[in-house]
């Protein structure tokens, strides 16, 4: 069928430790070759090539926390808009929080995810289905099902499982199955009443805070549980020094667990909130500068293995609202590559270390085949120019929601191709 | 009386004391000293406010707050218009930000609003075209009350600067304390917080205040005692374990006062819980306590406040509707608050 090569291109794979300049050939939706020497004898008669001019190819990149408003509020995103947005955002997997309405907590709505997906949309679509029914904390769901269904992992999305008993079954049970558990880390009833990060910005705002001890209280229980269980367990978004550390310890413990940070945990922190701007609300809350420096060690240290966008779209009205009463969130995967590559750009974290968070880390961690440049692998890749600089703009947003504090923040790297199985999804418009 | 000696306001809004200059801080207690004397007098009224128009927005209940902006927007000449939540739209889900709009197309000339959640003034603020006084919003501000406590203190004693002023209370969840404690800094004062630590918000010490959690080590040799209300739902175990405790520990009385100096005086936003914050004697004690005084003084504040921030507008004859200003100004879909 349609084979393409792309010739001049630096290939990183994070998964193999390559990075160097050649050519990568895709068939059938498949990688079929790479290397520095692919092309040594030419490219082979009826191959379309493009040239990548040098830009990076890697990877697509893999978004494990993205919540869409379908089903229950399409207004808000759907898995179309979703889709859209990601692939302009070089993001060719996104994993789909399971607190929609109604929540995906059953196999039949794990199998409606995985239809509206194939049909609708032009990345890939997994699922994370929910832990406990309805999200309550209380009743396991059909774990062992809802993975034969194909849910990726399980996660009670936003909400923490305060009823310690039942996370300890929850990872006891997945452990037999080796299934990932994706908590939220966040003692609810310390956390219940506030609505940013506590301390002298909530305390001039007057408005109730998180206290960073709400996180590391909640992990440092989920950490001996698993000490106790055997069970996976992912931690769905560190921001905490504090619980960084924690993880850290667990980590050197051997214990059998992960982590990720949100993008908004190391771009922003509390200050963006100013005089109560209600597009800085969101879960996690932004934290104090140590914090978020806490935050970039432990991306640097290996403490956190993934970096995931958190996209969570709002209405422009659910924003529009006092502080205390606007809806949490921030939309993020047409800026989670720019804002990531802040790291590399400030000296952080190298390129490869980098992008191994959002393609091979988390294709281990939910066991997808893509995520690497390998022969066999699905061509699921992204060509973007790192250095490229230009000003968010909300207006070019794929996304049906424009809540981002971002807009207007000058970046540099912006993706050129985006493709997945082999077909371009996305084309950056301003670029030939 | 008629020559009220004062230049405008920096602003046009009246959104809290934070980014007040000790000079505009001034300049509003000079002029509220004038308006004082004015409300002693038999004729009260004056007419510099003729013609314009000031809505009360209310979406918390409040007795001496909206009676008092009211007073002071009639005394000037106002019209004066009391609209509450209960008895308009927000209940019938509006949001802010339409409320807003729909006031602005009425075009008032003043707004007073008060809210029960932090920052709520401030974002219909962004969508009035006239000027907008916080009369209390969520835990956040409530300016004119700062300025009426100083106001009262500064006739008592002659000055701001250099005092040292016990806030004691419900720290946590109040506005009157976060705008005094930015006013009294401003204005030279050394100010305490005295409260059990479950009442007061973290990073407290961050607007340099001293913190006492024992009443009779933070009472000792101040000037002034600044007492708060706490309301009932946070007694009874959820901030303090009873009202009796509560009394025992951090309750005015007699001699927890003695630690003070003797010519201290006593203040109370009100309203007061007698028994609960303040021993009913002490707030009756004419010598000590200049709660009533307080409520004189926000009369008068409020006038100053109103008289000042008007002066930023002058009348403009009715333009032709060739040039007529669009009703609304358009708005996208921006966020809430910038």
């Amino acid at each position: 069928m349609s084979a393409v090569a792309y010739i001049d291109a630096r290939l990183i794979d994070p998964a193999s430790g390559l990075d160097a300049s050649g050519a990568l050939l895709t068939e059938d939706g498949r990688i079929a070759g790479l290397g520095p020497d692919l092309f040594n004898d030419g490219v082979p008669d009826g191959t379309t090539v493009v040239d990548c001019a040098g830009r990076v190819l890697c990877p697509g990149l893999i978004d494990m926390r993205v919540f869409v408003g379908e089903p229950g509020a399409e207004h808000k995103e759907t898995l179309a808009s979703a889709s859209e947005a990601a692939a302009a955002g070089g993001v060719t997997c996104i994993i789909v929080q399971p607190n929609t309405e109604p929540v995906i907590d059953d196999v039949a709505l794990v199998e409606y995810i995985k239809r509206q997906a194939r049909d609708k949309a032009s990345v890939r679509i997994h699922p994370m289905a929910a832990i406990t029914r309805g999200l309550l904390g209380e009743q396991m769901a059909e774990l062992g099902l809802l993975a034969e269904a194909d849910a990726v992992a399980f996660t009670d999305a936003d909400r923490a499982i305060d009823n310690a008993q039942v996370m300890r079954r929850v990872l006891s049970y997945a452990s037999a199955f080796g299934l990932l558990i994706c908590h939220y880390p966040e003692e609810p009833a310390l956390a219940r009443s506030g609505v940013m990060n506590a301390g002298e910005v909530a305390m001039r705002l007057g408005l109730p805070g998180i206290p960073t001890q709400a996180e590391t209280i909640m992990l440092e229980r989920d950490l001996r549980l698993v000490e106790m269980t055997g069970g996976r367990y992912h931690a769905a978004c560190l921001s905490t020094a504090d619980a960084i550390e924690a993880m850290a310890r667990g980590k050197a413990r051997g214990l059998p667990v992960s982590a990720a940070a949100a993008v908004h945990s190391f771009a922003m922190n509390e200050i963006a909130v100013g005089q109560y701007r209600t597009f800085a609300k969101t879960a996690p809350p932004l934290r104090a500068e140590d914090d978020r420096l806490a935050v970039v060690a432990g991306l640097a240290e290996g403490t956190i293995d993934v970096i995931c966008s958190c996209h969570d779209p709002q209405d422009a009205e659910s924003k529009r609202l006092p502080f205390e009463l606007a809806a949490t969130g921030i939309i993020g995967l047409e800026t989670m590559l720019p804002l990531a590559l802040e790291l590399y750009h400030n000296g952080a974290l190298g390129l490869s270390d980098l992008l191994a968070k959002m393609t091979s880390r988390p294709a281990d961690l939910l066991g997808l085949r893509g995520g690497k440049l390998a022969p066999g692998a699905p061509a699921d890749l992204l060509i973007f120019d790192p250095d490229k600089p230009w000003r968010i703009d909300e207006e070019r947003f794929h996304s049906k929601a424009k809540n981002t504090p971002y807009h207007d923040r000058p970046v540099q790297g912006r993706p050129w191709r985006t493709i997945v199985d082999g077909k371009v999804v996305y084309s950056d418009p301003d670029g030939n | 009386m008629n020559e009220l000696t004062s230049n405008d306001l920096p602003f046009r809004h009246l959104l809290g004391i934070e980014g007040l200059s000790p000079d505009d801080i001034t300049e509003i207690l000079d002029l509220s000293d004038q308006y004082v004397a004015q409300n002693r007098q038999v004729d009260k009224k004056r007419s510099i406010l003729g013609g314009r128009t000031q809505i009360n927005l209310f979406f918390e209940t409040s007795t001496r707050t909206r009676t008092s902006f009211e007073l002071a927007g009639k005394r000037l000449g106002a019209d004066v218009i009391n609209m509450s939540a209960t008895a308009s739209a927000i209940k019938k889900g509006e949001t802010l930000i339409d409320t807003a709009a729909t006031l602005n197309a009425m075009h008032p000339d003043a707004l007073v609003v008060r809210h029960p959640h932090s920052g709520a003034v401030a974002l219909l603020s962004q969508k009035m075209d006239c000027s907008v006084i916080n009369a209390g919003d969520g835990s956040h501000e409530h300016p004119t009350q700062a300025l009426l406590d100083a106001l009262t203190i500064r006739r008592r004693l002659g000055h701001l600067h250099g005092l040292t002023v016990a806030i004691c209370g419900d720290i946590l969840h109040s506005r009157v304390a976060r705008s005094n404690i930015m006013l009294l800094s401003i204005m030279g004062a050394h100010v305490r917080a005295i409260a059990p630590p479950t009442l007061l918000p973290g990073a407290v010490e961050r607007m340099g205040v001293e913190i006492f959690h024992n009443m009779a080590e933070g009472l000792k040799d101040v000037d002034i005692v600044m007492m708060l209300r706490l309301q009932n739902e946070r007694m009874n175990g959820a901030y303090v374990p009873s009202t009796r405790e509560y009394y025992h520990f951090y309750g005015l009385d007699q001699a927890k006062l003695a630690k003070a100096k003797p010519e201290a005086l006593i203040m109370h936003p009100g309203p007061m819980n007698r028994g609960v914050e303040i021993d009913s004697d002490l707030a009756d004690d004419i010598n000590r306590s200049v709660i009533r005084e307080q409520v004189e003084m926000g009369v008068a504040v409020r006038m100053a406040v109103l008289d000042l921030l008007s002066r930023r507008s002058t009348n403009q004859p009715p333009v032709g509707p060739e040039e007529a200003a669009p009703n609304g100004r358009p708005e996208g879909p921006g966020e809430a608050a910038s």
